[in-house]
């Protein structure tokens, strides 16, 4: 080590640093909407990162359409992306849960394999529409290169700019699910269906609202992972494992579990991937949670319900 | 979609066709000898088998090698076809399912009885599939540079093993770049890891270079942020990488984003050709360099007619990489053997090749000759990326003889 000087040394800790944070931003937002969908309303939905590559393709749809007629809108056209992201896979969501997941709330198995089935009907219909190849939208310039707060130190505009946006969602879903009347609607009605509906909440169309929600946060997510990797038909089912771990890991049901959870595998993560291969570290990572798992199944946060 | 329907209609109603055909023909068939030997030979077609993924996530990089073979073989029926004969396509998808491999290549030989088959575009399909080739003593043309250490009769491999891809590349960057210190990164499966051993025997060995981090990641991995600053600290003149499918994309942004452009750093890889750049975008890799066989923008005629072709029957937006102009090759190169042998028996058409001096002076990559090792001698490029997703070829080496068990690199 004697070749480094301090100031690089401090460098490497500095940005390794943020290469943690930025995995947690992208662990936390990929796990958000299932957290809701999972752990509020108990749906295993298997197609949860095909709702991510709807959003990711409507990212690029957005991209192709500005640059070929309003080239003067593509600075812009991220933010425009995000939103009609969330709105068109949240009323995919809404869709889906109309025309099948809500016949299935009562067989919990089933709904794995209708939504397995549903993720396996949207990758064939991603490959008819834009084909085989991977797609990349073209990213405006201010979400390219690095932010040089020093000479040595280089923070990756794409990895802020996920981590600012995580911040915002976080705190939109707490906000809604905590602080307003709706928020209490949901909480409720997962705590106890049949009273809410005796004490007049509509609780077919909370559940509608839920899974359109966090389907269209799954959107949003896959918006933004198109800054960071490429589109494909499959490119849902890469992001799908790293979310249910995260859910489980932090405890189905609670959201403040996901979050430590995600900052605790990304944090666990991209130390072990500083000092070992990126495989073995993987594989530490995901023993390290089954054996925690073994030990307390209900997740590092558990809801308390007494049953 | 459609053409897809309509292709399997269409294979079906060929099917039957030639059940008839052959029915009828029979003993004028016998009678005509050399060249029915059990295959789906008639006095006026020839039946061969494509086998490629068409769904699943090989079929990004397994659509452009069908489409080359289609190519070469609508090529050869307008010039008149094998021995006078026309060549009919059975196409069945590998679906990027290694079983269905082998499932599909033993309904080709068994069923349809082709003389020939295009296919396969992983090691893990080659593997899959090989079995069934040597036992129905089948014929495979298989178009991916991979990793070697394989040789068998019933294949030709119209890539490059691995050493013709890696040791004159390494041995340029050395020259051109005074490079000692290596940075070896790929994607955890067999290709990345047996290249990576030979890469490493090379420059320890030869060069007298010294590797300062070799790793691998999981395939799909998205998140190379740790991995980035390692490299940061251990500033190697040269990385050399093998990242495949979607994390390439994701290698490639993320260098970019940190800051890591070909303005500081010299990279080198051997997993991108012209269609990845398409999902990668050129902007990512500008100034990183490929070494291939091939590149879409390589300056010779036949090359500059064969990408008009393509173009033409594929759409004026395609783009060539390494993998499908090798898999063009396999049909010319099935053809000029049978047409030694005059027929189409596989033993026969197998020891025409193994006669090592079939040449394809017509080749888009410029001239290819067959070793009787089975593999292609070719020459290495590398190239230099641009920022419209073509490459510019810097240099080219001498012809490479294929050494697919090289001695001191395993």
């Amino acid at each position: 080590m004697g070749e480094y000087t301090t100031q690089e040394l401090i460098s490497i800790f500095a940005m390794q640093g943020f290469a943690g944070i930025s995995l947690f931003s992208v662990l936390l937002l990929m796990a958000l909407g299932l957290a809701i969908i999972f752990g509020q309303m108990g749906v295993i939905n298997m197609a949860h990162g095909e709702f991510m590559a709807v959003g990711a393709y409507t990212t690029y749809l957005v991209s192709v359409l500005s640059e070929q007629y309003f080239p003067s809108f593509v600075p812009y056209y991220f933010i425009f992306a995000i939103l009609l992201s969330f709105f068109i896979a949240g009323a995919l969501g809404y869709l889906a849960e109309f025309a099948l997941i809500r016949h299935l709330y009562k067989r919990p198995l089933d709904t794995l394999l209708a939504t397995w089935g549903l993720s396996l009907i949207m990758q064939q219909a991603f490959r008819s529409i834009f084909g085989a190849r991977e797609v990349s939208p073209t990213l405006p310039e201010w979400l390219l290169g690095s932010y040089q707060p020093t000479e040595t130190i280089d923070i990756p505009l794409n990895g802020l700019f996920v981590l600012g946006l995580t911040l915002v969602v976080t705190i939109g879903v707490f906000i809604l699910m905590y602080r307003s009347s709706w928020g209490l609607r949901v909480r409720a009605t997962v705590q106890n269906r049949v009273m809410s509906g005796a004490v007049g909440i509509n609780t077919k169309k909370i559940d509608r609202l839920t899974f359109a929600l966090g389907c269209g946060i799954a959107g949003i997510a896959g918006a933004a992972f198109t800054t960071i990797a490429s589109t494909g038909p499959t490119t849902g089912s890469l992001y799908i494992v790293d979310t249910f771990m995260v859910v489980v890991f932090g405890g189905a049901g609670s959201l403040l579990g996901t979050i430590v959870s995600a900052f605790s595998i990304a944090q666990g993560q991209s130390i072990l991937e500083f000092f070992i291969s990126g495989s073995m570290a993987k594989v530490i990572t995901l023993l390290s949670i089954v054996i925690f798992l073994m030990m307390r199944p209900e997740g590092l946060f558990a809801s308390k319900v007494r049953k | 979609m459609k053409s897809k329907f309509l292709l399997s209609k269409w294979r079906n109603v060929l099917g039957v066709a030639l059940g008839v055909t052959m029915a009828a023909n029979l003993n004028i068939a016998t009678a005509a000898g050399a060249n029915t030997t059990g295959l789906a030979v008639t006095d006026k077609e020839v039946t061969v088998g494509i086998l490629h993924s068409l769904t699943g996530t090989m079929a990004i990089s397994e659509t452009g090698a069908q489409e080359a073979e289609k190519l070469a073989i609508k090529q050869i029926n307008e010039s008149g076809g094998i021995l006078g004969r026309q060549i009919k396509i059975i196409q069945e998808d590998g679906a990027s399912d290694w079983p269905t491999f082998a499932e599909k290549s033993r309904k080709l030989l068994v069923k349809d009885k082709v003389a020939a088959v295009f296919g396969c575009w992983t090691s893990a399909s080659r593997k899959a599939a090989l079995p069934v080739f040597e036992k129905e003593n089948g014929l495979l043309y298989y178009p991916t540079f991979y990793e070697g250490l394989e040789q068998s009769k019933n294949v030709i491999y119209t890539g490059q093993e691995a050493t013709q891809q890696i040791l004159a590349g390494l041995d340029w960057v050395k020259k051109e770049k005074k490079a000692k210190t290596f940075y070896l990164i790929g994607s955890d499966y067999i290709w990345p890891r047996t290249s990576m051993k030979i890469a490493r025997k090379h420059i320890e060995k030869v060069l007298g270079g010294k590797v300062v981090g070799e790793e691998y990641k999981p395939l799909g991995n998205t998140q190379f942020g740790s991995t980035i600053n390692k490299i940061r600290l251990k500033k190697p003149d040269v990385i050399y990488a093998a990242v495949v499918g979607g994390s390439n994309v994701a290698w490639f942004k993320q260098l970019k984003a940190a800051g890591i452009t070909s303005k500081k750093q010299t990279l080198l890889t051997i997993s991108v050709t012209e269609d990845e750049v398409l999902g990668i975008g050129g902007e990512n890799l500008e100034g990183f360099y490929s070494i291939m066989k091939y590149f879409q923008s390589q300056d010779n005629p036949n090359n500059k007619k064969f990408v008009k072709a393509f173009k033409e029957m594929w759409g004026d937006d395609s783009v060539i990489g390494d993998v499908t102009q090798a898999a063009y090759l396999g049909p010319w190169l099935w053809k000029a053997a049978v047409e030694r042998a005059g027929s189409f028996d596989v033993d026969k058409v197998v020891a025409e090749s193994e006669k090592g001096d079939i040449e394809l002076k017509t080749a888009p990559e410029g001239y290819v000759k067959l070793h009787k090792n089975h593999h292609l001698w070719s020459k290495a490029r590398v190239a230099k990326w641009k920022k419209d997703g073509q490459a510019e070829v810097v240099f080219t080496s001498d012809l490479i003889e294929p050494d697919p068990f090289p001695k001191g690199y395993q």
